[in-house]
């Protein structure tokens, strides 16, 4: 029996399982993707948000600020690409500055440093982007932006490096009480733990409404994005967020960490748990919509379109805790913006919460850093070939629009929860997340991580379960067919 | 720093050729950088037949094609390295590239030949809304997946756009025993050839739906349907025209782009038309020494006039090397707009697409040191019938050739003398347009 199984290896799972692994005790998480990082944690706006949205009082006010300030450690010691690019909230229209001073403050209750609005002409310096009707803006230096692949996988490779064990490919089917714990059943094997965390994302309520009679009800809020090429990456410097309305933050403009600019969401209530398409009317939109804070929006750079689900709980907060009725089932559900940016706290608390009830001991050997992907891009031009010379994978470029070579693949493939498909080496690497979007990468990405596993070039897939490329060889299928 | 009088980016059908040229013109000093682990580029991929009626007077594969030109350089000695990607080019001609066996290394070059060639709209690129699961390629990496790594990638296929690389690989999927169930083109007309329209879908009752396109992607894992519409003249489908079809592949032939990074970072100007860099009748870029030729400069409908293009830009890139100019400072403020073309010490008069020319390559020409001949390359924006080809001399128009049939398929062209040039001494600019006959 476990001490401790969470479900869900998004990035409030993989926070939590980070923070738990300082103790003592047998952790496991519990994925039903091939992967860490495939449900809401990687189609989602990639902010860092500063954390003046939320109403004060709130745990995703508290979350959030607490978060955003952890992240700068944490990045360092998790090797997560973050950077303080700061974030404006644009008001296009004199009548609503009231609102921008409501949110200063509010941000300054929350406990947001370094608030300000700025007026039209400090903000043409800054951002010589922004609409002509934008006449004034709340600037945030805090926000920030980050890599959401990196940051959930750091924490679970370096969860991993404490001693917790992943069980991916498994999907949790049922959750029952046991005298001391808890079991859980899955399409794989039964796990029984002592102590169950939910954060199963938008399908935590299921799994809390297994255990617990008061129920939760969490609706998938879509929403879509749409990523462009490097070559429009400076059109904005910061995070350009329009003022929210009831939807949620509205549509915003913003570079990526990796140097792209990002457009989106779209807020679309949708009955399917797994209702990730775009559609051409929300994709359609967000030109539209994000026009109203940024002008000459180069849309012709598009290079990819995606949509995430947001997990939005009726009562409209995060429910972080043990369920009343079901000791020791602790929830961290209705994770939905600023999630990603409270995860860093959302684990800390979560790690209290489970430390309170199950007095674990700390860890004398904790590990508390991990190194990420080595990037040579980052290297002098020494320092580059002497790491040739050692490992010539490195002179191999295999995806040209990101420049990303052999030997980074290697290392997504081979190191702690290595990456068994093509999007796994993607999120790890960006290998075909370019201007050609694997077009040219894809069968030599193919060809290494068959190799290298090894496995049948027709096992290999983008993400898993039946996403796989190749049928098997020419004149096969055909045989096969009536 | 290693030094080459020239240096070729590209190692497929544009450089080869332009290599060769540059060879028989009397640069011996020339260095080819591929980043595949063969010469010879897409050729190697592209097995059907159809390839060098024109240079060859016969009917050639893609590798016998390539082979040709591979073996002349090989004889010529001419000297190359594969498995080499180029990873930065500057202004002042210096070219950074790496491999596994040299590592990172910088060449100073005294003249370039960018033939990096192009790739392919991407699924993103053409915002297809709907799922993002597995099954969805380019027409071009299901054509390397079936014909050089032997892998089937679908059983029944659905292709979106009709360019010739999609056409090829509609026969080729049904050949090898898929099911290709249809071809939806957003255009009002095909963008690939006349005879690949007849060899590789009539002749397998393979149907194509002009002006559809899909408008939805179904499955989540693999693709498990696709939905097309036809669309409106405003380019929009149109509500209940919706066909859904059930299909595990979606092959995609929406236009090829020319692979300008390398350029646009070195600050050659390009042309938001093509895609591709501005050149003059020399093939030169706005950075004088670089020259440009083949599926970068501007996406070409038959390798033949890659290779001819090639050729004229390796033969210039000699002359210009021969030339001792090298060290010439014309160009340099050509990285500001205003200049986008040398004008060197040659004046240049500028050639105006207009009337359903969509752009022309070059797009500038330099009467006193043009060859005797330049053949100025362009494609039409629509299908004309029973028109032709004007080309104006300011308003005097000096010429008219009948077309029966042009088509945004097919490239078109105009031959201009350096006799005509010379005899209008006072000519601002040239203008080539589509005319009724």
């Amino acid at each position: 029996m476990y001490d401790i199984a969470i479900i869900g290896a998004g990035v409030t799972g993989c926070a939590i399982a980070r923070e738990l692994s300082r103790y003592q005790a047998g952790i496991c998480v519990i994925e039903r993707e091939e992967d860490v990082c495939c449900g809401t944690s990687k189609a989602n706006s990639a902010i860092i948000h500063a954390g003046f949205d939320a109403k004060p009082g709130t745990l995703k006010a508290k979350l959030n600020v607490e978060g955003n300030a952890m992240m700068d450690t944490l990045s360092k010691d998790l090797d997560i690409p973050f950077v303080r690019n700061g974030s404006l909230v644009v008001c296009t229209d004199e009548q609503d500055a009231s609102e921008l001073e409501r949110l200063l403050e509010q941000g300054k209750e929350n406990g947001v440093k370094d608030l300000r609005i700025l007026d039209r002409e400090a903000l043409h310096t800054m951002e010589p982007n922004l609409d002509d009707h934008v006449t004034s803006a709340l600037y945030a230096p805090t926000g920030g932006i980050v890599c959401p692949f990196h940051m959930t996988i750091a924490f679970a490779e370096n969860a991993v490096a404490n001693g917790v064990e992943f069980f991916l490919n498994t999907a949790v089917t049922s959750i029952t009480s046991l005298e001391d714990g808890y079991l859980i059943s899955t399409d794989k094997q039964d796990i029984t733990a002592k102590t169950v965390i939910n954060a199963a994302g938008v399908y935590a309520d299921v799994f809390h409404n297994m255990v617990s009679s008061k129920k939760l009800h969490i609706t998938a809020r879509k929403g879509e994005y749409q990523l462009l090429d490097k070559s429009a990456g400076t059109h904005v410097s910061h995070t350009i967020f329009q003022l929210p309305g009831k939807m949620g933050k509205g549509v915003l403009v913003t570079p990526t960490v990796h140097g792209n600019l990002l457009v989106g969401p779209t807020a679309e209530d949708t009955d399917n748990k797994e209702g990730i398409n775009t559609t051409r009317e929300g994709l359609a939109s967000l030109s539209e919509k994000a026009s109203h804070s940024v002008k000459n929006l180069p849309m012709r750079q598009v290079i990819t379109s995606f949509a995430g689900l947001r997990a939005h709980e009726d009562n409209g907060d995060f429910i972080i805790g043990e369920a009343a009725d079901a000791p020791g089932f602790f929830d961290a559900a209705g994770i939905e913006s600023p999630g990603l940016s409270s995860a860093p706290a959302i684990g800390v608390m979560m790690a209290r919460l489970v430390q309170d009830k199950m007095h674990l001991t700390e860890k004398e050997n904790f590990i508390a850093t991990r190194k990420g992907i080595l990037r040579p891009e980052a290297l002098s031009l020494e320092e580059r070939n002497e790491l040739i010379k050692k490992q010539p994978a490195y002179g191999n470029i295999i995806c040209r629009c990101e420049m990303i070579s052999e030997g980074e693949i290697l290392d997504a493939i081979h190191r702690p929860l290595g990456a068994r498909s093509l999007d796994a080496i993607k999120r790890r690497t960006r290998a075909g997340m370019g201007r050609c979007q694997a077009g040219f990468c894809s069968p030599r990405t193919m060809e290494i991580l068959a190799r290298e596993v090894p496995m049948e070039m027709t096992d290999i897939s983008k993400c898993g379960g039946s996403s796989q490329f190749v049928y098997g060889y020419n004149k096969e299928i055909q045989e096969e067919m009536p | 720093m290693k030094s080459y009088d020239l240096v070729i980016v590209g190692g497929g059908p544009a450089g080869l050729a332009a290599a060769v040229s540059a060879k028989e013109n009397g640069i011996n000093d020339i260095l080819i950088l591929e980043r595949d682990k063969e010469l010879g580029g897409i050729l190697n991929q592209c097995i059907h037949n159809g390839f060098g009626l024109h240079t060859f007077k016969e009917e050639l594969t893609g590798p016998e094609y390539a082979s040709r030109f591979i073996e002349k350089v090989l004889s010529l000695g001419i000297s190359y390295k594969l498995n080499t990607m180029v990873m930065d080019i500057s202004h002042e001609k210096k070219v950074t590239a790496m491999n596994r066996k040299d590592g990172m290394f910088e060449i100073q070059a005294k003249a370039i030949i960018l033939a990096m060639g192009c790739r392919e709209r991407s699924r993103g690129a053409l915002n297809i809304p709907g799922y993002r699961p597995a099954g969805i390629y380019s027409a071009g990496t299901a054509q390397r997946l079936v014909n050089m790594e032997g892998y089937m990638p679908g059983r029944e296929v659905v292709i979106l756009g009709s360019g010739d690389i999609g056409l090829i690989m509609a026969r080729r999927m049904t050949l090898e025993g898929a099911k290709v169930k249809v071809v939806a083109e957003l255009m009002p007309y095909s963008g690939g050839l006349k005879r690949n329209i007849v060899q590789c879908l009539n002749d397998f009752d393979i149907p194509l739906k002009l002006s559809h396109t899909v408008i939805d992607i179904e499955g989540k894992e693999r693709v498990t349907g696709v939905t097309i519409a036809e669309v409106g003249t405003d380019g929009k489908p149109i509500p209940g025209t919706e066909e859904y079809y059930s299909c595990d592949t979606l092959l995609l032939s929406c236009g090829l782009i020319p692979e300008n990074e390398l350029s646009r970072s070195a600050g050659v100007t390009l042309n938001p038309v093509t895609s591709g860099p501005v050149v003059n009748d020399s093939l030169e870029t706005s950075i004088s020494g670089v020259f440009a030729c083949g599926n970068v400069l501007h996406v070409h409908d038959l390798v033949d006039y890659v290779s001819e293009e090639a050729g004229i830009a390796g033969a210039n890139a000699a002359h210009y090397i021969l030339s001792g100019n090298t060290a010439d400072a014309c160009n340099t403020n050509s990285q500001h707009s205003d200049a986008s073309v040398s004008e060197c010490s040659q004046p240049s008069v500028e050639i105006i697409p207009t009337g359903g020319v969509r752009y022309t390559v070059p797009k500038y020409i330099r009467p006193e040191a043009m060859a005797d001949k330049v053949t100025v390359r362009f494609r039409v924006g629509q299908i004309y019938k029973n028109c032709g080809i004007a080309t104006y001399f300011g308003d005097e128009r000096i010429s008219f050739r009948k077309r029966p049939v042009m088509a945004p398929g097919e490239m078109e062209s105009v031959v201009l003398t350096r006799e005509q040039l010379t005899n209008c001494p006072d000519l601002e600019q040239i203008t080539i347009c589509i005319e009724e006959a």
